[in-house]
């Protein structure tokens, strides 16, 4: 596959059902009305030059060079701000056009650095392509006049320069900030002559601007003004392969654009549907982790933790861990062996995980990370709906009339779908946010929520119940639809139940703190106000009510008519990329793929038969009660794929006992990370790059993922999974991925019509994909629920036992910023540290006056479980008495403070309330010490041979 | 930035309100330097590089306050044809660093050039010895 660019239309798609013909150099074409000359042009194989048109962005008509002749008309209008006509006739190439655009070009050239030959867009630059387009053979103006050159570079900006003697100010990178990103960080200063790309005022450089480094400018700058730095370094790429993006739940899919193994750079894909041709600063350049020095290539093992590891060959690596598993096994029984997969990971890698611990240790003590974050979006969302994921498709906020965002910071955590639905709240919808934060969506330029209820944490179920009171009790309920749709008798109910004057907004504020006329004006905008869409993340997940919370938002999507069309639904956003697909292949532990309950008898001998084994018909442990059995002595052995438990789950002291506690923990993962401080056998993994698979999206979507270079430790993850399980003696003989989709086709009804090939030739599929949504599902329960009618669930407030007192009087809530993934293994090995070197601590100026704190001061943040030390932030993004901050650096590992409380349905952990106290600190805390120090000592790797 | 906050408050409930209180902070302050660009860009809910873009794009709005006189003299095609290009060494001397000089393309009076303007006042058919006159006397 050789390096061809992504087709350039000029301008953006038109949709429109009715068609216009007209035609172009002599040749009809038939194009959607509202079309541009120059699209329709590009539709029939034409080229017209152009510079300052591309079609990620609307039409501006300032280059002067795309002009053509029409028929009837006078002068030579611009094709790309030239609406196609019934009827039109247009010339592209005549000697008056000709004349034109090479006097326009000579223009452009006579004030351009003539350094082709050196520079970095070299072969790969619109402008020359332009100007052998137009057939430049001579500059008469010269070059001595007054000129742009040799104006410095500005580099700040880790992944991209900008060079403004190469740019031709045709402001393609300001209009994709503001139509793309929706951050409007760049401008034209100045005027005439003096026109200039600027990140803001005088005093800024695009580190320092708004700028959120997504990638748009330097995808839409035609010349090498904009440019990846990597691509300065390593040169222009021979080929690009599709694949999709490792790090959030939106799923984007890009161009990883190559030369040798060599990855020069990732260019979002155009024709992806999750994406649309857009990023962020994660997926477009925080790559570098897979080649970064901390990467560990060779497998390892020792007897103790307390021994340096020993760098030893794959075989004796998984016959080691085979080894020992099988002792344990035999010692303790099966039931003491467990396995966690990673939502990072492939479907397939996934799958094999849970396979393996099924039927190959023999118990069903499988878990997943999910069970940390979106474990009560499944259970709920099954209960209502009867199927345990979102409702719509990302293109579906392009309908909605009114957003309700809780619980979610999609700007920070899922930015290119954040921005899609900016670019919508900029067309005019509504939003209403639910956040105990100020997010950037309650108010950044051009956005602003129409409500902002700024609840207590651990409160959303009572401002969802006191939503449903009023619009159940101002008569504001779609009887229509509950009707026809959902189960009248669980709808009367729950209206009872909800119409209690205990529900009312006015009763509940003391609890919520929300203001009671707000909230109610939100229930009514929502209600009214045309399509309502909900969107929610971990702030709604992750409490000890997160599955109520769920079924209280599913009750607001039935009530209010809100399910079965563009526009509306329930749209949880996934945190990591492949936590949908993690969940659907059955990584729980009382689930096998496709959310069958393993205690059915008949879809366990569907696997049983399949795979040749006998499954246990008790559902096994989760994550936490393995920790818990582990630490009394009945659960002794763990194989960890691509998960860093000790960091990412709550109330780390207790993971490090339940880990120190076991005979062999086997961890599976690219780094060192914080719980191989605690193992015994180390199995070096492979990053996206190096494999291929499946991801499925937050909208269901499965994407192929494609390998673009050897795995530099050797095999592909589930490889080393099918090593261990042979190892094991379970015989297996998968050749690729294709054929693990495969078996997770013929086993799983949601997947039946879902095979790689197809994947790789329409590029993705959203399940349910079967006989009756044969090439998948956009929007789900269109004519009727996946389990019949809709089930309204009572959700009662239930206060979490986490309560501040004077000793903690304050509420700790935490979640992620926009450089960074998680517990930051990938992004905190790449250049995003420049945005966000360390967790900081957000307080509200009276919390931090009260306590003597200054912004950047150090703190100590202690709970009843743990403490650590940070720097304090002081803003009013958060309200007195409530901080918050990021878990994605171990030295400070805010999971020391957080608590075992959790999900009642799903134990998902309540990482999002935490009673705590802030005091003025100077240094770490004893537990940061020992905790650094036993990091270094676990980290030791002896370099002696092997025996 | 009370005062800015002001001048925003003055005008918040028009329609594109920008350009107004730009006026208003370049007549009272003196200037819209990169301070005040961020406060009325954070006011306003715009981005810094919006109000930015809007305040270079106009020669009227100046980062740093300048108590000089000014004097604008037309330099466009129909004054040029009428001299004015001879005349700006003297200008330039005559303004010495105690007034503002600057060019404008245009003031509307081309059948009466040269042409300068000084505050609201015009001035129309200069030669070198009444424009110097204005320029000293400004």
């Amino acid at each position: 596959m050789g390096y061809a660019k992504q087709p350039d239309f000029g301008t953006p798609e038109v949709r429109s059902d009715r068609t216009v013909t007209l035609s172009i150099d002599g040749r009809e074409v038939t194009v959607p009305e509202g079309t541009s000359v120059m699209r329709a042009a590009a539709e029939i194989g034409g080229d017209i030059p152009k510079l300052c048109a591309t079609d990620m962005v609307k039409s501006f008509g300032s280059c002067r060079l795309c002009l053509v002749e029409v028929e009837g008309m006078r002068g030579t209008p611009a094709s790309c701000t030239t609406p196609v006509t019934e009827g039109m006739v247009v010339k592209t190439q005549t000697p008056r056009l000709e004349k034109l655009r090479r006097g326009v070009m000579e223009l452009y050239i006579s004030d351009h650095p003539l350094d082709c030959l050196t520079c970095s867009a070299n072969n790969d630059c619109e402008l020359q392509d332009a100007a052998a387009d137009v057939g430049l053979r001579d500059v008469r103006y010269g070059y001595d006049g007054a000129h742009h050159l040799g104006q410095a570079p500005d580099v700040s900006n880790p992944y991209f320069l900008f060079a403004p003697d190469k740019c031709i100010v045709c402001s393609r990178c300001v209009r994709a900030c503001d139509e793309v990103q929706g951050t409007l960080a760049l401008t034209v200063d100045g005027r005439g002559f003096a026109s200039k790309i600027s990140a803001g005022t005088t005093e800024d450089d695009f580190l320092s601007s708004e700028c959120v480094s997504c990638g748009a400018c330097v995808q839409a700058c035609p010349t090498s003004a904009l440019m990846e730095k990597s691509v300065k370094e390593h040169g222009k790429p021979e080929r690009s392969v599709v694949t999709t993006c490792a790090y959030c739940g939106v799923g984007c899919t890009f161009r990883a654009e190559m030369r040798g193994e060599q990855l020069v750079r990732m260019v979002p894909w155009k024709e992806g549907k999750a994406n649309r041709g857009h990023s962020c600063v994660k997926g477009r350049f925080a790559w570098g982790y897979a080649n970064h020095k901390d990467r560990i290539t060779s497998p390892m093992i020792r007897d103790s933790i307390d021994e340096p590891w020993r760098e030893v060959s794959w075989a004796e690596a998984i016959s080691y861990a085979a080894g020992r598993l099988k002792d344990i096994r035999a010692e303790h029984g099966a039931r003491a062996l467990g396995g966690i997969t990673s939502s990072r990971c492939t479907n397939e890698e996934t799958f094999l995980v849970q396979k393996l611990v099924r039927g190959g240790f023999g118990s069903n003590n499988v878990d997943t990370c999910a069970r940390v974050c979106h474990s009560p979006t499944g259970y709920g969302l099954k209960t209502t709906f009867g199927t345990s994921a979102g409702t719509q498709d990302f293109d579906s906020v392009e309908h909605s009339d009114v957003i309700l965002v809780i619980g979610a910071n999609p700007t920070d955590a899922h930015p290119v779908f954040a921005s899609r639905m900016k670019r919508r709240l900029r067309q005019g919808a509504k939003l209403i946010v639910i956040d105990p934060r100020r997010i950037d969506l309650v108010r950044s330029p051009h956005i602003e929520a129409a409500h902002h209820l700024p609840l207590q944490p651990g409160t959303n179920v009572a401002v969802l119940t006191a939503m449903a009171h009023v619009i159940v009790t101002e008569g504001l309920v779609d009887a229509k639809f509950v009707q026809e749709r959902c189960e009248v008798d669980a709808f009367e109910d729950w209206a009872r139940f909800v119409s209690d004057e205990s529900h009312s907004p006015e009763r509940l504020e003391p609890v919520t703190r929300v203001p009671a006329e707000e909230l109610r004006a939100a229930a009514r905008l929502f209600a009214t106000g045309g399509n309502g869409a909900i969107y929610y993340g971990l702030g709604v997940t992750e409490h000890s009510q997160g599955s109520s919370t769920v079924m209280a938002i599913a009750n607001l999507a039935m009530a209010t008519g809100n399910i079965g069309r563009p526009g509306v639904g329930v749209n949880p956003l996934r945190g990591q990329n492949n936590v949908q697909g993690a969940c659907d292949m059955g990584s729980f532990p009382h689930e096998l793929s496709g959310y069958r309950h393993i205690s059915d008898a008949e879809t366990r001998a569907l696997f049983e038969q399949d795979w040749g084994v006998t499954l246990d018909a008790e559902p096994g442990l989760r994550i936490n009660n393995m920790l818990d059995a582990a630490c009394d002595g009945t659960f002794r052995a763990i194989y960890i794929q691509g998960e860093d438990i000790l960091q990412s789950d709550p109330d780390t002291k207790h993971v490090a006992a339940g880990l120190e506690a076991m005979d062999c923990v086997i961890v599976h993962d690219l780094f060192l990370n914080e719980t191989a401080n605690y193992a015994h056998v180390f199995l070096p993994g492979s990053t996206f790059l190096e494999k291929d698979g499946t991801f499925t999206n937050a909208e269901r979507r499965i994407q192929p993922v494609r390998r673009v270079m050897d795995p530099a430790n050797g095999y592909e993850d589930w490889q080393v999974t099918q090593l261990l399980a042979n190892a094991m003696g379970l015989g297996w003989d998968y050749g690729h991925p294709s054929e693990i989709l495969a078996e997770i086709a013929r086993l799983t009804p949601t997947f039946a019509g879902v095979t790689w090939e197809r994947l790789c030739a329409v590029g993705s599929l959203q399940w349910p994909v079967n006989e009756a949504n044969p090439d998948g599902a956009p929007v789900m329960h269109i004519d009727g629920f996946v389990r019949g009618k809709g089930h309204f669930v009572v959700t009662e407030y239930v206060p979490t036992d986490e309560k501040t007192g004077p000793r903690f009087p304050l509420l700790l809530t935490t979640g992620r910023i926009l450089s960074h993934y998680n517990v930051g293994a990938q992004t905190r090995r790449t250049a995003n540290t420049a945005w966000h070197p360390e967790d900081l601590l957000e307080m509200h100026p009276v919390d931090a006056e009260n306590r003597g704190l200054k912004d950047g001061d150090w703190a100590r943040l202690a709970s009843r479980k743990g403490e650590t030390t940070l720097r304090v932030k002081v803003t009013e993004r958060v309200a007195p008495g409530v901080v918050y901050t990021t878990f994605h650096h171990p030295e400070t590992q805010a999971n020391v403070v957080t608590t075992d409380y959790s999900d009642w349905a799903t134990n998902c952990p309540e990482y999002k309330v935490t009673a705590v106290q802030v005091a003025p600190s100077n240094g770490p805390t004893d537990w940061q010490e020992d905790y650094a120090d036993l990091s270094e000592r676990s980290r030791r790797i002896s370099h002696e041979p092997a025996e | 930035m009370d005062r800015i906050d002001a001048i925003v408050a003055r005008h918040a409930d028009r329609e594109g309100p920008l350009l107004p209180i730009l006026h208003d902070v370049q007549a009272e302050l003196g200037a819209v330097d990169t301070a005040a660009e961020t406060r009325i860009a954070h006011l306003l809910n715009l981005t810094r590089a919006e109000v930015h873009g809007v305040v270079s794009f106009y020669h009227d709005f100046r980062a740093e306050a300048d108590s000089r006189p000014v004097v604008q003299v037309c330099r466009a095609e129909a004054c040029q044809a009428r001299g004015i290009e001879a005349m700006m060494p003297a200008v330039a001397a005559a303004a010495g660093d105690r007034v503002r000089v600057e060019t404008v393309y245009c003031l509307g009076l081309c059948s009466v050039g040269p042409n300068a303007r000084i505050g609201d006042d015009l001035h129309a058919r200069l030669d070198e010895g009444a424009l110097t006159k204005l320029v000293e006397r400004a």
